[in-house]
């Protein structure tokens, strides 16, 4: 019995969630779903890296004024995953240089990874959802 | 002619296209994740750069503005406004857009 219990209640076990980030905000729903399906993820006490690579990068950009295309800016909401304790954010370094971009420009505190430990981190995980 | 591109070029071909097929003195407007190809630093820069010796570029600039790259925009690109985008439309005789 106790065997059953213990697959019938998972709510103890803690996988490895990453969130892959690729789309550029706003032009596709990708980007604001995707925040969503992490905060949500978040209330499960789940283990979440979010990754930030390709035109992904360019959802952290600081600055950003929908106010002109009348769509909601979500991206102050980066700034409030550390309440939900998601504190792993990674971006992409050659997805970075690519674009003219570094840490100063981003609006949230990131770790930059290379191609190897980027390659890595993703190798480790239990799941990936991609975005 | 006017061309308009609004996908990114880190993501699809089709700025890439548009280049190819515009005529000397063409008009390309980027719009949405189009726009990103016309700031400083990005991938794509250089072939807007080359571009422009020939071709007049625009860029929407609330779709800039949304995106955190209005003060990045390249050097020799215009950013005209939702009017601007309408205007342009009026003095072309024809238009493409690139989906």
């Amino acid at each position: 019995m106790s065997d059953m219990d213990e697959m019938d209640d998972g709510s103890g076990v803690v996988k490895k969630f990453m969130f892959l980030n690729r789309k550029a905000p706003h032009g596709t729903v990708y980007a604001l779903e995707g925040l969503e399906v992490v905060l949500i993820t978040a209330a499960f006490d789940q283990d979440v890296s979010m990754v930030f690579t390709d035109d992904g990068v360019f959802q952290l950009m600081k600055g950003i004024d929908t106010k002109g295309i009348e769509v909601k800016d979500f991206s102050k909401t980066y700034r409030a995953l550390e309440g939900y304790d998601i504190e792993k954010l990674y971006v992409d370094q050659a997805s970075m240089d690519a674009r003219g971009l570094t840490e100063d420009d981003l609006i949230v505190d990131v770790t930059v990874l290379s191609v190897d430990e980027m390659a890595n981190l993703m190798a480790e995980q239990d799941v990936v959802i991609s975005f | 002619m006017l061309h308009i591109v609004n996908k990114s070029a880190a993501e699809r071909s089709s700025l890439e296209s548009c280049l190819r097929m515009a005529t000397k003195g063409s008009a390309v407007l980027l719009i949405e994740d189009a726009v990103y190809a016309a700031t400083n630093g990005n991938a794509a820069a250089a072939k807007i750069q080359a571009a422009a010796a020939d071709l007049k570029i625009y860029a929407l600039g609330p779709d800039l503005a949304a995106r955190g790259m209005a003060g990045r925009v390249l050097d020799g690109v215009n950013v005209v406004d939702y009017g601007g985008f309408v205007d342009l439309v009026a003095e072309h005789s024809n238009c493409q857009s690139w989906l």
